[in-house]
C-alpha cells in the first residue's frame, strides 16, 4: 500500500516496489483511438429539446466552476465573479453553480463574497499552470490556498515527468499534494493537451485516482487542446473502471474550451452513458469555464420567450 | 485491350457537364442548409429544367446572425477609406463575373438586353458606394451650437446587425443596391435573397468571397422570407431589418416581433425602375437609414 496520503485511493494487490515505498500497480488498458473517438462524437449526436433540454442546461449550471485564472485578476473582478456564480441570472429558477475557480490570493475575496451560500471556492495551486516548482514550493502552495480558505484545490502534475515515465514522481507528488489538502477536495489536473496520446491520459488518470484525488481534471485552459469530447471519454471509462474495481467514485471536471450549451449537453450525455445517474450531480462533475455560463442563460431564456438572445443582455464576468 | 483504348481515334465520348451545387454564402463559407431542405428554381434558359436552391432554415439564420455579430467589430473598426478601398475591390471581382451573373439573370427569366443592363447597374452601384464609403460621415455630421461652454458634435455609428429582405426583382440589381448601403456604413447584414430568383444572389455570394470583404460581413441565405424572418425579427442580437417589397401582412408581424428588442425597422417598396435610378438609388440617404447618430459634449477649455 501507499505510505503517502490517505491510502483510500490505492488498490491492494498488484504492487510494484520502490525506495522502500509500495506502488500499486499503474498499468492500465490502450485506447482505441479510432473507436473513442467514434462514440465520443456518437453520443454528441443526440437531439435534446424541450424540458430535457432545459433540466440538463439547468444542471449544467449548477456544475459549473466559475473561473477566472488571468494575470489581471483583481478583487473586484473576483466578487463580480462570485455575484454571478451566486445568481446567474435574474431568474428564481437559476440555480447558483458549483464553485468559483481563482488564483490563491484571491481566495479570501471570494471567500467573503460566497460566505453562507452553496458557492465553493476552488484555487489553483502546485505552481498553475507549469507545475515545474519544486515539490516544496508547490506543497507550500497548496497549504497557503488551504489556510486561505479554500475548499478546493485545482493541481497540475508535473507533465515532464509524466512522459519522461517517472510514474512513481507523478504519483508521490499527488500523494503529497493530497495530504497537503487536509480537508479540502483535490481536483488532480492532467493538462491532457500536452500528454500527447490517449494511452498517457488513461495512464494519468489511473495514476491520479491511486495517489488519491477526488476528481480528475482535463486542462488548465492555458493549453490548447483543451478538454475534448474523446480525452473526457477516455478520463470518463477510467473513472468508470476504477469504480467497478473499489467501488469509490472519482469526480470528473472536463475544463477549457467549453464554450456552448450544447457542448455541455454533449459532455453530460457521456457522464450519463459512461457512469450513470450516479455522477450528474455537482459533487462528482463539473465544468471548468468562463464564458459558458452565458451561452447557456442565452439557451435558457431562448426557451422561455421564444427568441433568439443577444450578448448585450447578459452580464459580462 | 487497354481500358479507354476505345476512345483514342474514335469520336470524342460526350462530356459529362460539371453543374454547380448552390449554396448559401455564411461566415465566409459556402454552407448548405443545416436542414439539408432544397427548393427548385426552374431554369428558364433550359426547357422545363430545375435547380437545387438550399432552403433556409431559422438555426441557418441563427448561425448567419452569429457570423454577422462576430465581424461587427473587426469591420466597423475598419478605416472609412478601406472599407471603400474592399467595396471597389467587390466591383472589380463582380466585373469579372459579368457574364456569368448575366447568365444567371437569364436563367432566372430576364432577356438577354435585360439582364446585361442590371449587371453592369449593379457593378456601378458598388464603385458608386465605395466612393461614399468615407464621405458620408462628414455630411451627417454637425458641430451642435448649444449655450453653454461645451462644444457638441453629432457622428454617425454603424447599428449593427441588419437582416435585409431583398426585394423579389430586380434580383441582383435590388440585392447590392440593399446591402450595399448598409455594409458602407460599417455594419453587417443577413441578407434574405429574392425568392424570385435566388440563384443570382449566389452567384453574387462567389464574388463576395473574393473581394477581401472579411468573412461573415455579408450573409447570404435563399429559402422563405415567412419561414425565416420572423425568427430574425425577434433576434435580440439583430439591430435593425431593412425590408423591401415585404407584403403588408408579414411586415406587420415583423414589426411585432422587432419591438421587444427596440429594433429600427425601415420597410419600403420600390418599383423596378427606381432601383435603376443611379441619381435617387446612390444617395447617401440610403447610407443615412442605418447608422446611429451619436452626439458628444464636451467641455470648452478654461
Amino acid at each position: 500500500m501507499a505510505t503517502f496520503g490517505n491510502g483510500s485511493g490505492a488498490t491492494p494487490g498488484a504492487v510494484g516496489q520502490g525506495r522502500g515505498i509500495t506502488y500499486p500497480d499503474f498499468s492500465s488498458p490502450t485506447v482505441d483511438k479510432v473507436m473513442v473517438e467514434e462514440r465520443a462524437a456518437g453520443l454528441g449526436k443526440r437531439s435534446i429539446k424541450g424540458p430535457a433540454k432545459i433540466a440538463g442546461l439547468k444542471l449544467a449550471i449548477s456544475m459549473m466552476d466559475l473561473t477566472t485564472l488571468e494575470g489581471k485578476d483583481s478583487p473586484g473582478k473576483v466578487q463580480q465573479l462570485c455575484q454571478k456564480a451566486l445568481r446567474p441570472h435574474e431568474r428564481a429558477d437559476i440555480p447558483p453553480c458549483a464553485a468559483v475557480c481563482v488564483y490563491p490570493k484571491l481566495v479570501p475575496v471570494a471567500k467573503r463574497a460566497v460566505e453562507g451560500s452553496t458557492v465553493k471556492v476552488a484555487s489553483v495551486a502546485t505552481a498553475f499552470p507549469s507545475g515545474l516548482s519544486t515539490l516544496e514550493v508547490k506543497l507550500a502552495d497548496v497549504r497557503q490556498a488551504v489556510e486561505l480558505g479554500a475548499d478546493e484545490i485545482d493541481m497540475v502534475i508535473d507533465r515532464g515527468a509524466m512522459l519522461a515515465g517517472e510514474y512513481r514522481a507523478v504519483y508521490d507528488e499527488i500523494a503529497a499534494t493530497k495530504e497537503a489538502c487536509g480537508h479540502a477536495h483535490l481536483k488532480v489536473i492532467l493538462e491532457t493537451g500536452e500528454l500527447g496520446s490517449y494511452d498517457r491520459v488513461r495512464k494519468a488518470s489511473r495514476i491520479a485516482i491511486l495517489a488519491g484525488a477526488d476528481f480528475i481534471k482535463t486542462s488548465t485552459g492555458k493549453v490548447t487542446p483543451a478538454a475534448t469530447p474523446p480525452v473526457t471519454l477516455v478520463m470518463l471509462e477510467a473513472i468508470r473502471d476504477h469504480a467497478h474495481a473499489t467501488g469509490r467514485r472519482i469526480g470528473m471536471k472536463p475544463a477549457g474550451g467549453i464554450r456552448t450549451a450544447k457542448q455541455a449537453l454533449h459532455y453530460l450525455v457521456m457522464v450519463k452513458e459512461t457512469l450513470g445517474d450516479a455522477w450528474l450531480t455537482s459533487d462528482l462533475f463539473r465544468f471548468g469555464a468562463s464564458t459558458l455560463l452565458n451561452d447557456v442563460l442565452m439557451q435558457l431564456e431562448k426557451e422561455r420567450t421564444g427568441a433568439y438572445q443577444g450578448g448585450d443582455y447578459f452580464s459580462k464576468d | 485491350m487497354a481500358l479507354g483504348d476505345q476512345d483514342s481515334g474514335g469520336e470524342a465520348r460526350a462530356r459529362v457537364g460539371v453543374r454547380k451545387a448552390y449554396k448559401m454564402f455564411v461566415g465566409g463559407a459556402f454552407v448548405r442548409s443545416e436542414s439539408g431542405r432544397y427548393t427548385q428554381v426552374r431554369d428558364h434558359s433550359g426547357a422545363g429544367a430545375v435547380e437545387n436552391i438550399p432552403r433556409a432554415s431559422r438555426k441557418d439564420g441563427r448561425d448567419a446572425v452569429l457570423a454577422a455579430a462576430g465581424a461587427l467589430g473587426g469591420w466597423s473598426a475598419r478605416a472609412a477609406y478601406n472599407r471603400g478601398q474592399i467595396l471597389y475591390r467587390l466591383a472589380e471581382m463582380l466585373e469579372a463575373r459579368r457574364a456569368e451573373l448575366a447568365a444567371s439573370l437569364e436563367r432566372g427569366g430576364l432577356d438577354a438586353g435585360a439582364a446585361e443592363r442590371e449587371v453592369v447597374s449593379a457593378i456601378d452601384r458598388a464603385v458608386a458606394y465605395a466612393g461614399w464609403a468615407d464621405k458620408y460621415q462628414s455630411l451627417f455630421s454637425s458641430l451642435n451650437p448649444v449655450s453653454g461652454p461645451h462644444f457638441t458634435f453629432t457622428v454617425p455609428e454603424p447599428m449593427g446587425v441588419v437582416v435585409i429582405a431583398a426585394p423579389p426583382r430586380p434580383a441582383l440589381l435590388g440585392l447590392a443596391g440593399a446591402l450595399l448601403p448598409v455594409i458602407t456604413a460599417g455594419n453587417t447584414c443577413v441578407v434574405l435573397a429574392s425568392e424570385a430568383d435566388p440563384r443570382t444572389a449566389l452567384v453574387f455570394g462567389e464574388a463576395l468571397a473574393t473581394s477581401d470583404l472579411p468573412g461573415g460581413v455579408v450573409n447570404l441565405l435563399t429559402g422563405q422570407l415567412a419561414e425565416v424572418l420572423p425568427h430574425l425579427a425577434a433576434h435580440m442580437e439583430v439591430a435593425a431589418l431593412d425590408l423591401h417589397g415585404v407584403d403588408a401582412a408579414l411586415a406587420k408581424r415583423l414589426e411585432e416581433a422587432a419591438a421587444a428588442s427596440v429594433k429600427r425597422v425601415r420597410a419600403r417598396s420600390l418599383g423596378e425602375a427606381e432601383w435603376f435610378d443611379d441619381g435617387a438609388a446612390t444617395s447617401p440617404r440610403w447610407i443615412e437609414r442605418f447608422v446611429e447618430m451619436k452626439t458628444i459634449w464636451h467641455p470648452v477649455g478654461p
